[in-house]
């Protein structure tokens, strides 16, 4: 029964994000839209199984949730962070850095949600990633303390993510 | 007051928020002298800029017909993709020495982009 189970939802939660956006994008919700949804949601997953062969499993779907809030809330902080330097800051007075932020994390999925949340969070980029996938490369708008920028990292998000991914 | 000027007035906060967030960050891009610093503004300013504008697309189709949730979409799929963006700007930055060299990995050989062989170095043109 559970074999059958995981055969017919390799990806549970796949399926039921699918099923969502699907009836996102009909844009008015009806039974029959929410059956179609679902049943795009079990097919596309099953068709693809095979190429995604190490995905995650058993995310904690409540601390994502949580997490995705937090991200939220530091991109309206850094939106308005960011505006005000670029308004008042002359370029002379910028102090821009390069931050390496190591990395505890091996799933590329969660390595690739860190990335991307840096990305979005205040005042910094991701550049790159080193080759043997231990560090991250990531540009700082205006620090003067680069080890902090580092540290708020680690302690804020990727905390969380191992948590996420446990 | 009746829901449509309420409506309105949110609507019209939420276009002129955007639109002022959109173009600092363009004043951002146009300000700044060097090619990594210059990608921080529209990336950052960008994303609230394009979401308060399509939040005033929502509100004024739920005030004034029968709603709309593809903003939310947009919305998403903006987030998902636009730090890939960022991203790949950075690495061609970084390829052609574009920017200051960036330190050492601590635990490994090099950073990605900058993995390649010797001879197939893409340096920019000094300005």
């Amino acid at each position: 029964m559970t074999r059958l189970f995981h055969w017919l939802f390799p990806h549970p939660l796949l399926t039921l994000l699918l099923a969502a956006v699907w009836v996102l994008l009909q844009n008015q919700f009806t039974p029959g839209m929410a059956v179609f949804g679902l049943i795009l949601g079990i097919i596309i997953p099953r068709l693809t199984v095979a190429w995604w062969p190490d995905r995650p499993v058993g995310i904690r779907v409540g601390k994502m949730a949580a997490y995705c809030l937090l991200v939220l809330w530091d991109i309206l902080v850094a939106n308005v962070e960011v505006a005000w330097i670029v308004l008042t800051r002359p370029n002379a007075k910028l102090r821009p850095a390069w931050v390496v932020v190591p990395l505890d994390l091996r799933q590329p999925e969660a390595i690739s949600i860190l990335a991307g949340t840096i990305t979005l969070t205040p005042g910094t980029v991701t550049a790159d990633l080193s080759d043997g996938g231990h560090s991250l490369l990531v540009h700082a708008l205006d620090t003067d303390n680069p080890d902090a920028v580092r540290d708020a990292i680690k302690h804020r998000y990727e905390r969380r993510l191992k948590e996420i991914f446990a | 007051m009746s829901l449509e000027i309420i409506g309105t007035y949110a609507i019209t906060a939420c276009l002129i928020i955007g639109a002022a967030f959109a173009m600092i960050g363009t004043i951002g891009l146009l300000k700044f002298n060097d090619p990594m610093v210059r990608l921080h503004a529209p990336t950052k300013v960008g994303t609230i800029g394009i979401g308060a504008l399509l939040l005033a697309s929502m509100i004024h189709s739920y005030v004034f017909s029968d709603g709309s949730m593809h903003e939310l979409l947009i919305m998403a799929f903006l987030f998902v993709t636009s730090p890939i963006s960022a991203n790949f700007i950075s690495k061609v930055n970084i390829h052609r020495r574009n920017c200051d060299v960036p330190p050492v990995p601590p635990q490994d050989e090099a950073w990605s982009t900058l993995d390649v062989p010797e001879d197939e170095v893409e340096v920019a043109p000094a300005k």
